[in-house]
């Protein structure tokens, strides 16, 4: 170990740092601050901006920190005569073009080049020359450009070629005509490319739809967490006077990185549109009129109340918070009805006692970047969780074998190994299964899968890097958890992670199906995932029947609701619908008998439970829209007005605490398949519909204007 | 005094189709190379001669070729590349174009040499798109002669030795002779320079080994193979050794290349070569090495011998070996400014000293010649200039930093009078004073 270790100096003090490590990573160590514009941690080492030269013994000229690997004995100064000459030197030709328009400005505030200029401009400026002006770009409806105040730092550019792996910006002509531009005329559409706005040291690229609607300074910072994916990015949410104006990245290098989606930065839109429900709303005779909360309370807590036990149904939408998930689910039991779930989206539950208590991703979400070979089966990964297909796309630079198996190809920015395609996904698993047996008796669960099947030599790759690799995982997407053979597909997903040695991993739908799953959002079991002695009916079997009285819990009809066909009109059928649901749609208008308004993710407290059994708790950011209320709360009411015991919380962390105690030590459990399976044949066929676009995927995005203006919306909404 | 002329990369001219193949082995070409692939010469061999002969790279920074070979990792189970810099774009210099167009066969004999002698069996030679009419052909057909010849590609002769020759042309871009942009050109990329650390010797081509050279350097090696390193090493004076390729332009009776002798007295140069000034005017500046090169007065550059040493003590340097001639009646301001706009015009943009000071620069020198200059724009030139120098990626901001700084120092007063006479030239106000 102590060859690693490397003795240098920094400013008269000894330092002892890694080898390999650049003079700025030593300097940032230790605080010795160096002003820097194109540096930056996760991106390639450019040395262009020239801002963080520094002075070291022997060296006849400055160098940039940035670039500098340190070698024994080094002795770097970074604030002597020298080195502050010619930061000020950099700064003062950083600033002879650029337009100086802080004023109108967006970065104003928090702009690197305004601060570093007050360190280290000067008052006045001794350029008295024409300045250069650059035209601006349109490069899409998420991101505004200002090319004019760029100082040419490529962050943005080397950010499409090693964080997109599709360089969509690069910089053309040359000297001081330098642009950074695309190539062609095109959009910058990449799911994670707003995160050049964050990366853009200067006002040159900036958040569109937030433009000119508030000063940093003027806004207080939230924490919070992305109601998107199973993912979890951490979010900051930038508020004024208690409306959000823009979501940032909040660091966590063992979830998000630096990075988010651009659903995570944009969907706030969505809470301000105009098909907020602002007031409940009850339907009577046909007619719909606003009424008071009490009023909708005590028709909801009645119509519940009324119904017969065994015709009542609960469903839940996987974005509900732990929170809610779990008085929903003490709400079930004192009515003493189990039919109640949150599988929205699962096609087939036949498989549902093999269940492991919640699909957990396998490996913690960093880990990713670190297996040998991975197998995605059933996904569009960039789409269903972007952050983890940014980390699979890390794992494949760093020599992975990342294949994928599924109907359709979509594309990804990485050297593919093998792309299983064109069939049935059972079919393609079972090639891999048969591969990965190689000959022994296949597992019993999934013989009659495979039978008939040969390897491909694809198939035969693919088992053959799982089995070769130190660390392989197999990872099920949600277009797997959709399939009409879901059972089967797992089955034969599970029999190649047995043969091969591989982790399965899923990939689930929404930020907290992990938290409905251990509350007990399910009829086959209850809180942690305890049997239920008689289980009750599943979304597609409530929607199947005539109940008496069904409450939805953010799930649009239309929309949302994928388990089964024709979900409108079965709801329609029902007797009464309760639905809580920020938003009215005419799907809701149409199905539901009451509508009780409540808040969005940003509108309330809670927590998520992200795949990877991360717990992360947030407060509410934003002021409720309209006279909307926490669902939680509103739950706890109906509790109330249900004479349910216990149900006197008074804030989410009473009910967050009493949750946790009641479940105490609870794994993700494995997975294995009791029953032989038999071929699904017409549910194996290839089908586009079980995959939902990147920006329909809830009613956030597809709310949320500038998302929606995207040319991937756009592309979405024309197939 | 009497100068024995194109004695190395010159030495065909004069006959008949200097530049085919029969011609140059009838100078004894190809017989180093010959001798390598008999076996008779190893790599370190070949390395200690040009070591000996004290070739220094011809390119302008004057780095002795030999220990540049020697940085390779020769043994090292990698590709390696040589690349040959024919991107030959220094203001002023155009020898190596006629090296191309009337000897190209040294050219692919220095480059076989060399690319064995470091362990690299593919070279690539990158000419400037501006020679696309005549010296890439005659390149081009060197190299297919010498395929024919069966002396390149692989195996050749049985010798167990491979050496694949190919062509690339640029695309006119003056940045791309700096080493490393010229591989990002190779490479289909943006000519940009890299920032060294690493050196090309150590991740070059597509991360691969290679030295750079250039074609003057490359084209000097078998001669000195040929006739050893003793020989080259006698023509020019201590320290730098052979003969060197003036290109000599400016106000002279016969500006041309000339192959020399290194260390000739600048006023041997002038006199015996050259034909004198021209219409026999006073000498008043010369630029002894190319655009980027310090200016030196007519009283210092007459007292200097043209070599590496001299030139540098004197306060310039040898640089490409373009010797520009400036006679009295040559306005020093407007020269500067011409040379900086060459040099806001090639900057590729990638660093910031460079990229927003080359345009300041040529700003100020044009207002200044149209008559908007202040007096403080003089000290805000050269101030500008040093906060180019050494601050940037590449050696191209020092290139536009050195003439400023070096006009302003000699020929300050001219500056000073064009600000104070809104644009008026010394010169020409000397000229109506006489007249």
């Amino acid at each position: 170990m102590s060859d690693d270790i490397v003795n240098i100096e920094v400013d008269g003090k000894p330092v002892e740092a890694r080898k390999g490590q650049m003079v700025i990573e030593v300097t940032d160590n230790i605080g010795a601050y160096v002003p820097r514009f194109c540096y930056h941690e996760k991106l390639s080492i450019a040395a262009n901006c020239r801002m963080c030269l520094v002075d070291i013994e022997g060296a006849p000229k400055p160098i940039p920190a940035c670039a500098q690997p340190i070698t024994e004995g080094m002795k770097v100064f970074t604030k002597s005569p020298r080195a502050i000459a010619a930061q000020k030197a950099t700064m003062e030709f950083l600033l002879i073009n650029h337009p100086l328009d802080c004023p109108i400005c967006d970065q104003g505030g928090e702009c690197e080049l305004q601060d570093l200029a007050m360190g280290y401009g000067r008052d006045i400026s001794r350029y008295n020359d024409g300045k250069r002006v650059v035209k601006d770009k349109d490069i899409g409806p998420l991101i505004s450009t200002d090319m004019t105040r760029c100082i040419h730092c490529t962050r943005c550019v080397r950010f499409g070629e090693e964080i997109q792996g599709n360089p969509q910006l690069g910089t053309v002509e040359r000297g001081e005509d330098v642009k950074i531009s695309t190539y062609v005329e095109q959009n910058v559409d990449h799911e994670l490319s707003a995160n050049i706005i964050d990366l853009c040291p200067v006002g040159a690229l900036n958040n569109k739809p937030y433009r000119y609607s508030a000063r940093a300074w003027e806004m207080v910072q939230h924490a919070t967490v992305s109601p998107h994916d199973c993912v979890g990015s951490n979010l900051f949410a930038h508020t004024l006077r208690g409306t959000i104006k823009r979501i940032v990245p909040r660091e966590n290098e063992s979830i998000n990185e630096t990075w988010i989606s651009d659903r995570d930065r944009y969907s706030y839109e969505a809470i301000y549109s105009s098909d907020r429900l602002t007031v409940p709303r009850v339907k009577e005779n046909g007619e719909w009129r606003d009424i008071s909360w009490s009023d909708a309370l005590s028709l909801a807590a009645e119509a519940l109340g009324a119904a017969d036990a065994g015709k009542l149904g609960l469903i839940a939408s996987s974005a509900a918070t732990v929170e809610e998930s779990y008085l929903l689910s003490q709400l079930s039991a004192h009515l003493g009805t189990s039919n109640i779930d949150h599988r929205t989206g699962r096609r087939d539950i036949s498989g549902q006692d093999d269940d492991p208590v919640f699909a957990g991703l396998g490996c913690a979400i960093a880990e990713i970047e670190n297996q040998g070979a991975v197998l995605v089966a059933g996904s569009n990964l960039r789409s269903e969780a972007p952050i983890i297909a940014h980390r699979l796309r890390k794992a494949a630079q760093s020599g992975a074998q990342v294949s994928f198996a599924n109907a359709q190809e979509y594309e990804y920015f990485f050297d593919v190994a093998d792309y299983l395609s064109g069939k049935g996904l059972c079919e393609l698993l079972a090639g891999v299964v048969v591969a990965a047996a190689d000959g022994a008796a296949l597992p019993k669960a999934v013989a009659g899968l495979c039978d008939g099947v040969s390897a491909s030599k694809a198939d035969k790759r693919i088992a053959t890097s799982l089995q070769a690799a130190d660390d392989a995982l197999l990872l099920l997407g949600t277009i797997a958890g959709r399939h009409a053979a879901y059972s089967a597909v797992r089955a034969l997903a599970a029999a190649i992670a047995d043969l091969t040695g591989a982790k399965l991993g899923f990939v689930s739908e929404g930020p907290n199906a992990t938290g409905a799953h251990l509350a007990g959002v399910t009829p086959h079991r209850g809180i942690g995932g305890v049997q239920r002695k008689t289980p009750g009916l599943g979304v597609t079997a409530m929607l199947d029947s005539e109940l008496d009285a069904i409450l939805l819990m953010n799930v649009e009809p239309d929309t949302d609701i994928h388990a089964t066909a024709a979900a409108e009109d079965k709801l329609a059928r029902q007797k009464y619908v309760i639905s809580l649901t920020p938003f009215v749609s005419d799907s809701l208008l149409e199905c539901a008998d009451l509508l009780l308004p409540v808040g969005t993710f940003a509108e309330t407290s809670g927590t998520y439970i992200n795949a990877a059994g991360t717990w992360q708790s947030f407060g509410g950011v934003a002021n409720p829209v309209g006279e909307s209320r926490p669902s939680w709360k509103v739950l706890r009411v109906l509790g109330n007005l249900l004479d349910a015991e216990g149900f006197d919380y008074v804030t989410s962390e009473d009910v967050l605490a009493e949750f946790k105690e009641a479940l105490g030590d609870v794994a993700a459990g494995s997975y294995s398949p009791r029953a032989k399976l038999t071929k699904p044949n017409g549910a194996d066929a290839p089908s586009e519909e079980i995959d939902i676009p990147l920006y329909s995927i809830d009613g956030l995005v597809r709310r949320a204007h500038a998302l929606q203006q995207t040319l991937s919306a756009k592309r979405a909404s024309e197939r | 005094m009497a100068y024995e002329q194109n004695l190395v990369c010159f030495n065909t001219f004069g006959a008949d189709e200097s530049w085919s193949m029969a011609t140059y082995e009838k100078h004894d070409g190809y017989k180093a190379w010959r001798r390598v692939l008999a076996g008779e010469l190893t790599a370190e061999q070949i390395i200690e001669e040009v070591k000996a002969s004290g070739l220094r790279g011809r390119g302008g920074a004057g780095f002795p070729t030999g220990l540049k070979w020697s940085f390779m990792p020769r043994n090292a189970d990698v590709q390696k590349y040589l690349v040959c810099n024919s991107d030959e774009s220094e203001p002023g210099t155009c020898h190596d174009r006629e090296v191309l167009r009337y000897n190209p066969h040294a050219l692919v004999e220095g480059m076989a040499i060399a690319a064995y002698a470091m362990g690299a069996s593919v070279a690539y030679n990158y000419i400037r798109g501006e020679f696309l009419d005549e010296p890439v052909p005659r390149f081009e057909a060197a190299v297919k002669e010498a395929y024919d010849a069966g002396l390149l590609g692989k195996n050749i002769q049985g010798s167990g030795i491979d050496f694949d020759l190919n062509t690339f042309v640029g695309a006119g871009a003056y940045i791309c002779g700096e080493e490393t942009a010229l591989l990002e050109s190779l490479e289909g990329k943006q000519g940009r320079p890299r920032f060294k650390p690493p050196f090309p010797a150590n991740f070059g081509l597509y991360g691969k080994p290679t030295t750079i050279n250039n074609t003057q350097s490359l084209a000097s090696v078998p001669a000195i193979i040929r006739n050893g390193a003793t020989w080259f090493a006698a023509l020019g004076p201590e320290g730098s050794g052979g003969t060197a390729l003036f290109s000599v332009s400016g106000h002279v009776e016969k500006p041309g290349n000339y192959e020399l002798p290194m260390g000739i007295p600048f006023k041997d140069l002038l006199d015996d070569i050259c034909g004198g000034m021209l219409g026999g005017r006073k000498l008043k500046a010369v630029i002894p090495g190319g655009s980027s090169c310090k200016v030196l007065p007519a009283e210092i550059i007459m007292d200097c011998t043209m070599d590496y040493n001299s030139l540098q003590q004197a306060g310039s340097s040898f640089g490409t070996g373009a010797v520009m001639v400036m006679d009295e009646t040559t306005c020093m301001v407007k020269v500067l400014r011409r040379i900086s706009r060459f040099y806001m015009a090639e900057s590729c943009g990638q660093c910031t000293p460079c990229r927003e000071g080359t345009g300041w620069l040529y700003r100020m020198l044009n207002r200044i010649v149209e008559g908007k200059g202040e007096e403080a724009d003089l000290e805000k030139l050269v101030d500008v200039a040093n906060k180019i120098e050494g601050h940037t990626i590449c050696a191209l901001g020092d290139a536009a930093a050195w003439p400023v700084q070096s006009f302003l120092n000699h020929y300050y007063h001219e500056f000073e009078y064009m600000v104070r006479n809104n644009g008026r030239s010394i010169v020409d106000a000397t000229e109506e004073a006489a007249a």
